[in-house]
């Protein structure tokens, strides 16, 4: 007996094929438009920036003469915003994916918990900065320290760190867990030797999107105060400090065109100093990666 | 339904010379007399919710046997296993009443902690799962996890224990390479030697060789043999041509229940329940 009719199945084959390949171009489309748009981006900043980024815009500090304005007090600040916000998010959010994951008693608060830290992924910037302002700048008295800024950042990228661990601890498969405590180890043990090495290269890609993100990040600063204007450079995390998405912003905001020129290199110091924070963190990933 | 309860079975001194279904494994230190018990349950009741997945458990394993637990699926004979090194109580619903005793201990007393439980009750699971490390690394685990920093030592425990596995030769040339290099059976057999590491009492093994090809499963049965002499085993089993090859005792479990617990010979040629013999001539499960 016949079920299936063989002529049904042959007039269908050439439909499949023909869809089979027309998702694939439309799938290559879609990746092309956004490199398109991000070439001509990067092309056009460029071509901006390519008289003005010299030893001496590096080097120098902010001015409201275009000649002698420089980048060095945004660079320097920035890295020491990146020296309080990479610690604190990291400590704080893998911690809290581990206790969330590993730790607490799977129940409805649990989850609520869960749901809600992923929300916290989507609360606009500026909000954040209105909480730094609240708590580190004026409660806790920070000023608009590195440390206030730094802080409130470190919040801000919290949730996207702490979604992306979880995903990663919970893919270490639980017969490698279970390997583990069946053998006498502590919970600890199991987490620190096991779990965690295997959920590096998934947190690592975390860390990467949230630094990403809090470098380039204008509106909390904004409503912290960073200063835009400043001649000397942070001593240590309570002093006040000049950031490059500030300093960008306000060239842009200036009505000479140079300072426009000005922002483009600001631009493509900024995107180069990220690519190379990244990279540092794909070179771990990588080195992790191989060992599973 | 009967619940046939044969703990006193246990302390029957065995004939010397006895030969079961098949005599491969058979040696005179299994019937050289009365042994220790090793673990002994008491009325030992199981629920995951509402489910009572393992009712009334009496049984006593002895020291340097291998005990066998069979029964169709969904009997609790994993559950069982997992119950006496507390490794049920990761899922959270787990309820248990009743006594397990390991050497007279009972297991759920405060003062025995689950860690130094599972370190003296070892377990080698279903699916080889070693650790996404070094084969040295997975090895020395255990006695790193336990404190034991010296190089030297861990040296000579990784080797003995692997000697012991029956896998050295194949791997010493490869030590510091990632176990996932391996194939399964010398997967389990690494896993095997990573529980012998830890110098345990017991082993407990949840269907060892059910994700193994016939040869590397005739190892590791070669293994579970030789590891008697140091070691007890209890072995859950799917596979009833296995349970007659190695064990000493045998379990049957059914619905929950230990239908007949007694010298494997008992079980597989003359049980004294229907649905023992039912089970272990195929005609159900």
């Amino acid at each position: 007996m016949q079920l299936i009719d063989k002529s049904v199945i042959a007039g269908k084959r050439s439909g499949r094929l023909a869809l089979n390949n027309s998702m694939k171009w439309a799938f290559f489309l879609c990746t092309t438009v956004g490199l398109v748009v991000l070439v001509t981006l990067i092309v056009d900043t460029l071509m901006d920036a390519v008289g003005y980024l010299d030893w001496d815009f590096l080097t120098s500090f902010s001015s409201a003469r275009v000649e002698s304005a420089g980048f060095y007090g945004a660079v320097i600040g920035s890295l020491w915003l990146m020296v309080v916000t990479v610690p604190a998010a990291i400590f704080l959010s893998v911690a809290t994916a581990l206790y969330l994951e590993e730790y607490a008693p799977k129940n409805r608060l649990t989850d609520f918990i869960k749901i809600n830290v992923s929300n916290l992924a989507g609360v606009p910037s500026v909000v954040f900065g209105l909480l730094g302002l609240a708590i580190f700048v004026r409660a806790m008295a920070m000023g608009n320290s590195v440390l206030a800024a730094g802080l409130t950042l470190a919040l801000m990228i919290l949730p996207v760190i702490v979604v992306s661990s979880q995903e990663a601890i919970r893919s270490v498969p639980s017969s490698v867990r279970e390997a583990s405590i069946g053998m006498g180890a502590t919970k600890w043990q199991t987490v620190s030797r096991i779990i965690l090495p295997a959920a590096i290269p998934g947190i690592i890609t975390g860390i990467i999107l949230a630094i990403s993100r809090a470098i380039g990040e204008t509106a909390p600063l904004v409503v912290i105060g960073v200063p835009t204007t400043l001649l000397v450079t942070p001593d240590g995390v309570l002093d006040s400090f000049q950031a490059m998405p500030m300093q960008i912003y306000a060239w842009i905001k200036m009505p000479q065109e140079e300072f426009q020129y000005l922002a483009a290199a600001g631009i493509i110091v900024l995107l180069a100093i990220l690519l190379l924070m990244n990279s540092v963190a794909i070179f771990i990933r990588y080195k992790f990666s191989q060992r599973y | 339904m009967v619940n046939i309860m044969t703990k006193e079975k246990n302390t029957v001194t065995r004939a010397a010379g006895t030969t079961v279904v098949e005599d491969r494994f058979r040696d005179s230190a299994a019937d050289d007399g009365i042994r220790e018990p090793v673990f002994k349950t008491n009325n030992f009741n199981l629920w995951y919710g509402d489910n009572h997945a393992l009712q009334d458990i009496n049984l006593t394993f002895n020291q340097n046997e291998i005990s066998a637990i069979i029964g169709p699926s969904g009997c609790g004979k994993s559950t069982f296993v997992k119950a006496l090194n507390r490794m049920v109580e990761l899922v959270p619903v787990v309820r248990t009443e009743g006594e397990i005793l390991y050497l007279e201990n009972n297991i759920f007393d405060r003062k025995m902690t689950v860690e130094e439980l599972r370190t003296k009750v070892g377990m080698v699971f279903q699916k080889p799962n070693p650790f996404p490390k070094s084969i040295y690394d997975n090895v020395a685990y255990g006695p790193r996890v336990h404190g034991i920093r010296k190089k030297k030592v861990l040296d000579e425990v990784v080797e003995k224990s692997l000697r012991d596995a029956a896998i050295w030769e194949e791997v010493k040339d490869r030590l510091n390479e990632n176990a996932y290099g391996l194939s399964g059976g010398q997967q389990q057999r690494v896993c095997i030697a990573r529980a012998l590491a830890t110098e345990p009492d017991v082993i407990l093994m949840d269907e060892p060789t059910s994700a193994l090809d016939p040869v590397s499963t005739t190892k590791v049965e070669d293994l579970m043999h030789e590891l008697k002499k140091d070691y007890s085993l209890i072995v859950v089993t799917h596979n009833m041509q296995q349970a007659a090859r190695v064990s000493d005792t045998t379990s049957f479990f059914y619905q929950g229940y230990v239908v007949e617990h007694d010298d494997t010979k008992i079980i597989f040629e003359n049980p004294r329940d229907q649905r023992t013999e039912d089970y272990v001539s195929g005609r159900f499960g």
